[in-house]
C-alpha cells in the first residue's frame, strides 16, 4: 500500500487541528441565479459559529485557493448570525446550463469546502 | 383588518406533491389564502426556451385540484405564481388548460384572472435605450441582439398586479412568471398586513416544508401573520418548524441572507429574530421592507444555440484512464480531420466522470484516478442533423481508436444503452438576467374569466 493513513498526532511545537466536519452540520452547495454560486457552511452550535468568526476560518484567500478562483470573483464572505452559518456567494465557472455546463443546479460544488481545517 | 391572516402553503412547487391529511389539516385551520408558487429558473433555460414545464402534468392538475376545489368552497382566494414553471405564455396557456378541465370536471363557480408575465422585445429595447436596463453581479451588460435573439422574455411580477386582479373579483389569480413570495404576501399586503413581514413569511413559505425539519419539498405548511410578527407551523407530525430551520431558510439559494431583494424594494433581515413556541411553531419578528427608490423588475430572457446530441459509454481500462487527458483531444483532432466541412461553431465537449466530470475546471483533485471512468460524449450543433453526425463519429471513433500503448484491442467503451446516441433537441442559453426599471408596477396585463358551473363566460 503507497497511502497511509494520516493520524492526528499533535506534534510539540504545533498546534492542533480541527477540521470542519466536526463543527458544521450542513456545507452545501446551490446556485444563487444561473450566474452566481452560493455556498453555505451551517455550524452546530453558537459557540463553535462564533469560535470560526472569531478565527476568520472562511476568509477570501481560503476560498480562492479551493475552487481555483480570483478574489474578484467572490461576491461575499457573510456571517449570519441568526443560523449559525457563513455563506459564501461566488461567480459560477458559466451560467447556468450553458456549454460545458457540469451541474445544472450547482448542489454538488461543496466537497472543497470538506477539507477545511483550523488552529484549535 | 382582522386579528390575524392565516396562509396555507400546499408545497415547494406545484406538482411536487403533498399529503392529503397535511391540506385537510389544513384547510381546518380555515386559511384566509392558499399561495402555491410554480417556478425556478434552477432548471436552467432549457424550459423557458422550449415552452415546456420541468414538473408533470398529471401532479399539477393533481395539486391543482385539491386547491382549487377547497378554495371554492371556503370562498377564499387561490393564488398561483409563476405557471407551468417559467412563466410564459407557453407555460400559462398549459397551467390555464389544466385550471379549464379542473373547472369543467368538478362543476365550479368563480372568477379567474389569468396574468401573462412576457415582456415585449420592444419595451425591452426602449428601455435599453433608455439606460433603464442593469445587470445583476456577474452579468454580461445587455445588446439589442440579446434581446433581438431571446425566444422568450418574462419579468417577474410584484405583488401589484395580484392585488388588481383581487380588487377585479377574482378568486383565483393564475399569474405568468412572478416573484416567488408575492403569491402569499399580495392579500394580506392589500389588507393592510405589513409589507416586511408579510414577504418574509411568503419567503420562507413559497418553499413548502423545506424550511421545516426535517425539511420536505412536498408537504404543506401554515404562516399565521399578525398586526407585529409571523408565526410558521407544520401540519404533519412528522416535522417542526425551529428557530434555526427557519432562520437558515433564508440561506437557500439568496446571495446575502440578511437583504433579500425583489421587485420595487427589499426583505431586510438584520433586525429579524427567530423564538420557539410550543407545538414546533417559531414566532418571527422583526424583518423590515425596504422600498427602492425607482421600481426594477426582474428580466429573465434565453435564446437558443443549437442542437445536442449525446451518448454515454465507460471505461474499466487502466492504460487507456492513464492516458485519457490525451485521448480525448486527439480523437476530436481525428474527427474533425474527418468531417469535410466542420462547423467552427460546432461543439465536441466530453464530460469525464471518475475525473472532473462534476467539478470541471474547478476540481481541485486534479491527479485522483478512478478505476472506471464515465465518459459523456457532447456535440452541440446548428442543427440536429449536424450534431446526430458529430456524436456518431467521435462515439465510433473513441471506441476504435489505437491509442499509445493499447493491448485492449476489441473496443475502448461500454455502452450501457442501445441505441448509444441520444438527440436532445434544441439548446439554450441565458440570454437576459438584467433588472428593468419601469413606471407602472400594473403593466402585466389582466384578462378574467367567468367559470359557472364549470362553463367558461368571458
Amino acid at each position: 500500500m503507497s497511502k497511509t493513513t494520516k493520524k492526528r498526532v499533535p506534534v510539540a511545537g504545533q498546534t492542533a487541528k480541527r477540521r470542519i466536519t466536526e463543527v458544521a452540520r450542513v456545507i452545501r452547495s446551490k446556485n444563487s441565479g444561473p450566474y452566481e454560486l452560493t455556498l453555505d457552511i451551517i455550524f452546530r452550535s453558537r459557540e463553535e459559529f462564533e469560535l470560526c468568526r472569531s478565527k476568520d476560518v472562511v476568509n477570501p484567500a481560503l476560498i480562492s485557493k479551493l475552487y481555483r478562483i480570483p478574489e474578484s470573483e467572490i461576491l461575499g464572505i457573510i456571517w449570519f448570525e441568526p443560523a449559525h452559518a457563513v455563506k459564501i456567494t461566488i461567480k459560477r465557472w458559466i451560467a447556468s446550463g450553458d456549454p460545458g455546463e457540469t451541474d445544472i443546479y450547482g448542489a454538488q460544488q461543496h466537497a472543497p469546502l470538506l477539507g477545511i481545517e483550523f488552529d484549535a | 383588518m382582522s386579528k390575524e391572516f392565516r396562509v396555507l402553503s400546499p408545497t415547494a412547487i406545484l406538482g411536487y406533491g403533498f399529503p392529503e391529511a397535511s391540506f385537510k389539516r389544513g384547510m381546518e385551520r380555515k386559511p384566509h389564502l392558499i399561495g402555491v408558487d410554480a417556478g425556478s429558473t434552477d432548471p436552467g433555460p432549457y424550459y423557458l426556451g422550449a415552452g415546456k414545464s420541468f414538473t408533470n402534468r398529471a401532479f399539477v392538475k393533481r395539486d391543482l385540484t385539491y386547491m382549487i376545489t377547497a378554495g371554492v368552497a371556503a370562498g377564499i382566494p387561490v393564488v398561483i405564481g409563476s405557471a407551468g414553471g417559467s412563466g410564459a405564455k407557453p407555460h400559462l396557456d398549459w397551467c390555464h388548460e389544466i385550471i379549464r378541465e379542473i373547472a369543467k370536471e368538478n362543476g365550479l363557480t368563480f372568477r379567474l384572472a389569468v396574468i401573462p408575465a412576457d415582456i415585449e422585445k420592444k419595451t425591452v429595447l426602449e428601455a435599453l435605450a433608455k439606460g433603464r436596463i442593469q445587470p445583476l453581479s456577474f452579468v454580461p451588460e445587455a445588446t439589442v441582439k440579446d434581446v433581438e435573439d431571446s425566444v422568450h422574455i418574462v419579468a417577474q411580477m410584484g405583488c401589484e398586479p395580484i392585488i388588481k386582479a383581487l380588487g377585479m373579483g377574482a378568486q383565483v389569480v393564475l399569474a405568468g412568471r412572478c416573484y416567488d413570495p408575492a403569491c402569499f404576501a399580495a392579500v394580506p399586503i392589500s389588507q393592510g398586513y405589513d409589507k416586511g413581514l408579510a414577504m418574509h413569511m411568503g419567503k420562507i413559505l413559497e418553499c413548502g416544508a423545506i424550511a421545516a425539519t426535517p425539511g420536505s419539498g412536498a408537504d404543506c405548511v401554515l404562516g399565521t401573520l399578525t398586526a407585529d410578527s409571523f408565526i410558521l407551523e407544520t401540519l404533519s407530525d412528522k416535522r417542526v418548524f425551529t428557530p434555526m430551520s427557519s432562520a437558515a431558510h433564508t440561506l437557500y439559494e439568496k446571495s446575502d441572507p440578511y437583504h433579500l431583494p425583489g421587485p420595487g424594494g427589499a426583505i431586510n433581515l438584520t433586525g429579524t429574530s427567530f423564538t420557539e413556541l410550543p407545538g414546533g411553531r417559531v414566532e418571527v419578528k422583526g424583518s423590515r421592507y425596504e422600498k427602492t427608490e425607482r421600481y426594477f423588475l426582474k428580466l429573465e430572457g434565453v435564446r437558443k444555440i443549437g442542437y445536442r446530441t449525446v451518448s454515454i459509454a465507460g471505461t474499466r481500462d487502466p492504460i487507456m484512464i492513464s492516458k485519457i487527458d490525451e485521448i480525448l483531444p486527439q480523437v476530436e483532432a481525428q474527427v474533425r480531420g474527418m468531417m469535410k466541412s466542420p462547423s467552427p461553431t460546432d461543439r465536441l465537449m466530453f464530460h469525464v466522470y471518475g475525473k472532473n466530470g462534476v467539478m470541471g475546471v474547478m476540481e481541485p483533485l486534479s491527479d485522483a484516478v478512478s478505476h472506471e471512468l464515465c465518459i459523456i460524449i457532447e456535440a452541440l450543433c446548428a442543427t440536429q442533423e449536424a450534431a446526430d453526425t458529430l456524436c456518431s463519429v467521435t462515439r465510433s471513433t473513441l471506441l476504435h481508436y489505437g491509442y499509445e500503448g493499447r493491448i485492449s484491442t476489441a473496443g475502448n467503451l461500454a455502452f450501457p444503452f442501445s441505441p448509444s446516441d441520444v438527440p436532445m433537441g434544441a439548446t439554450y442559453t441565458f440570454s437576459l438576467y438584467h433588472l428593468m426599471e419601469v413606471d407602472d408596477p400594473c403593466m402585466f396585463p389582466i384578462n378574467i374569466e367567468e367559470y359557472t358551473n364549470g362553463e367558461v363566460r368571458k
